[in-house]
């Protein structure tokens, strides 16, 4: 009896011989995999053409062009009325959007920081009471923090009639937070410039320090320097430009206050619970991200003589970013996308304005919905990009 | 890479050779269903709201369950499909639902823009503000400068726009998602006015603790014919829906109520009898059994009846007949003729 050895013995199928092989296999599988993922695509899209036929609509941005009709009062970035476009108005969303975002952003970074910080406090008081505050926000949805805040605002403080009034300049009312508009007036340009000069002065200077820390080991106190510069020659451009800027108050002028700058409740609460929401998140990624750098590099920093202050700044808090920042990415995203909640409580966000009335009275819902879609996709790669752009920054440099 | 596109481009083919399931009628859905979807409100005391025991009641419920009673000859064989100013005619369209009671504006834009049909008017009312008895206005034209509260997705928004811009005042927009919230928002005092359908108004005012510390103002600034809509393209459909509204107002110029339905059986008007499938084939022609219209009034009765069951001057909403009395009473209610 002959002993047969070798592939050629193999009286499988061609089929079943292919999938025997493991590249051939891989490559059938990626095959069938894409096959599957561009059938569902192309159903969907089918499926969108053929039911748009039916009821005899055509797919089309026109309508962006036409009158909205409708009021937007909140639209601190530019003109807007109801005879403006629909376009105009989905501008008046996206900046909406863009402003609750960035504002959100920055407050729920800084709340963050400090609740992360305050959770590794020795202080046994201080750190339960911002674990059980930690907990109980980020266990309940960020829909109801938002209601929970408006309902605060307008319920609790008092109407326009009976504003909380400081020095008849700030008012505390249920429609919203009025200060002083500043008005430049004739000469304020030679401050602004001024402001500018010594700005680009600070960041030479600041330059000019580390070289010299670089060379010789001497450090300037840059942080007061600057601050000090800064604000010493615009204040004394101020005052040689005989103080061009006047105060516009508000004031009660029938149902409402006229004049100054108005916050307003809904901006006020999206923005407030969209933010301690949010910073709940990251004041536990920078714990996690603090605890991750190992004693023993503190120990090494007190060891070769750095202060305390120094240690945190020049060796805890770098190493820690590199923890950070990922995570923190993404918490911006979410806080950027759940600022799509607004309309519940009457923020024209851009779900409110292209993707909400706009979207009614046209009837294009494939068109509006897309509009909506890429501006948080617009804004969330924005995100994601600066934030690689940050973390590679940050990341090690391995010498 | 080649071979993948090859092969997506064979998958795409493929699936846009695959032909739609044939669309049946809607008449046809709702039957092999057994039951109706109607898109109604989120909650409009006296038009569309559950009641203590979960049983949606009201002016547009009782349409909805007339429609039933006509294609199924069930009034209870209802299911209603809740929604927002904003998701109403989405929902419609993408066939959540069959028909949409909701006390809807017909428009030129949502007729042919959001491509409806709309099949007759079951309440004609128009856009009114309602504020504080305590600010002491009388008037709209006394509003420059307010804070108003309105429902998104409305054509209430675009009356306030057009006009406070045409008599050259001022507003601030309080736009919110549901009615519900908005009302909220208006009673904490966050808005000086509530604006929405007349109607819309007297309902909302009925739920409050004190209705009385509320008036509404006397300017109408708008026409809201309210109505039924369906989707486009389906011409049965919309027949039944059209006639189904008519055979309501039919009933109550003709005299036909709950309680006498039987006896008109044996009426001497040959419309009548045309109407209760006594005579004629109307039934039939419409895809319905010969006693729909019989079938409607024993379930929710005549126009007039519906009306003051759920809106009328003896609820607490406490709506007058006004514009939608029967013609023949002064009102605009009119019904073409069965024949």
């Amino acid at each position: 009896m002959a002993v047969v050895t070798g592939t050629g013995s193999d009286t499988r199928n061609p089929i079943a011989r292919l999938w025997g092989n493991k590249k051939a296999r891989s490559v059938i599988v990626q095959i069938v995999t894409m096959a599957v993922v561009f059938g569902v695509l192309a159903l969907l899209y089918r499926n969108v053409v053929v039911n748009l036929a039916a009821i005899g609509k055509e797919f089309s941005f026109d309508f962006l062009n036409a009158p909205s009709a409708y009021d937007i009062t909140f639209s601190p970035f530019i003109e807007y009325n109801s005879r403006s476009t629909h376009l105009r108005a989905a501008a008046v969303g996206i900046l909406n959007t863009l402003l609750v975002a960035s504002c959100g952003i920055v407050l729920a970074t800084v709340m963050g920081f400090i609740m992360g910080v305050l959770r590794l406090s020795k202080n046994w008081l201080v750190n339960r009471t911002v674990y059980c505050f930690l907990e109980f926000t980020r266990n309940v949805p960020v829909l109801l923090h938002i209601l929970f805040i408006h309902g605060l605002v307008v319920t609790q403080l008092p109407v326009p009639k009976q504003a909380m009034n400081f020095a008849d300049s700030f008012f505390l009312t249920n429609r919203g937070f009025f200060f002083p508009a500043p008005v430049p007036e004739a000469g304020f340009w030679i401050v602004a410039t001024v402001f500018a000069i010594s700005v680009v002065f600070v960041i030479a200077f600041g330059r000019w320090a580390k070289k010299v820390q670089d060379e010789t080991g001497r450090t300037y106190p840059v942080f007061w320097i600057s601050t000090g510069a800064i604000v010493a020659a615009t204040a004394v451009a101020f005052l040689a430009a005989g103080m061009p800027l006047s105060w516009e108050a508000p004031a009660l002028k029938g149902f409402n206050f006229k004049g100054g700058v108005a916050i307003k409740p809904e901006f006020i609460a999206l923005w407030l619970a969209l933010s301690y929401y949010t910073s709940c998140f990251i004041a536990e990624i920078v714990r996690a991200g603090i605890l991750a750098v190992s004693y023993g590099q503190t120990e090494a920093a007190y060891a070769v003589g750095l202060r305390p202050n120094r240690t945190l700044q020049l060796i805890i808090i770098p190493q820690a970013l590199r923890v950070i920042v990922p995570p923190l990415a993404s918490q911006y995203l979410n806080l950027t996308k759940n600022s799509s909640l607004a309309i519940a409580i009457g923020y024209m966000d851009v779900v409110a304005t292209i993707g909400g009335i706009s979207l009614m009275q046209t009837g294009k819902e494939m068109e509006t919905m897309m509009i909506v879609m890429l501006t948080y996709l617009v804004f969330s790669l924005i995100i994601a990009g600066f934030m690689n752009w940050y973390n590679k920054k940050m990341a090690l440099v391995e010498r | 890479m080649k071979p993948i596109h090859a092969i997506a481009a064979a998958a795409a083919v493929a699936a846009l050779a695959l032909s739609a399931a044939a669309t049946a009628g809607t008449l046809d859905d709702v039957k092999a269903r057994g039951v109706l979807r109607c898109v109604v409100s989120t909650g409009i005391p006296g038009f569309a709201y559950p009641d203590a025991n979960g049983v949606w009641k009201g002016f547009d419920i009782d349409f909805c369950r007339a429609t039933a009673a006509a294609v199924l000859g069930d009034p209870k064989k209802i299911k209603e499909v809740t929604a927002t100013g904003k998701t109403r005619f989405t929902l419609l369209n993408a066939g959540e639902g069959d028909v949409l009671w909701r006390n809807t504006t017909i428009t030129f834009s949502r007729d042919v823009g959001v491509k409806l049909r709309f099949h007759g008017v079951n309440y004609y009312d128009g856009q009114g503000f309602m504020v504080k008895k305590s600010a002491g206005i009388k008037s709209a034209t006394e509003l420059d400068g307010a804070s108003i509260c309105i429902q998104t997705g409305t054509t209430t928004e675009l009356n306030l726009a057009d006009y406070f811009h045409s008599n050259n005042m001022k507003y601030e927009a309080v736009t919110i998602e549901t009615n519900d919230e908005a009302r909220q928002n208006y009673v904490a005092g966050r808005c000086d006015v509530y604006t929405t359908d007349a109607s819309g108004l007297a309902a909302t005012r009925s739920t409050f603790a004190n209705p009385d510390d509320h008036v509404i103002l006397p300017e109408i600034i708008s026409k809201e014919p309210l109505g039924p809509a369906t989707r486009q393209g389906d011409a049965q459909w919309s027949d039944i829906i059209t006639w189904v509204l008519n055979a309501t107002i039919t009933a109550e110029e003709k005299g036909i109520t709950q309680a006498n339905l039987d006896d008109m059986k044996n009426s001497k008007d040959p419309e009548v009898l045309r109407l209760l499938g006594v005579e004629g084939n109307q039934g039939k022609e419409l895809g319905l059994s010969k006693d729909w219209a019989y079938n409607i009034i024993k379930a929710v009765g005549n126009y007039g009846e519906i009306f003051e069951r759920n809106i009328g001057v003896k609820t607490p909403i406490g709506l007058e007949r006004g514009l939608n009395a029967l013609w023949t009473n002064g009102g605009l209610q009119y019904s073409p003729p069965f024949r």
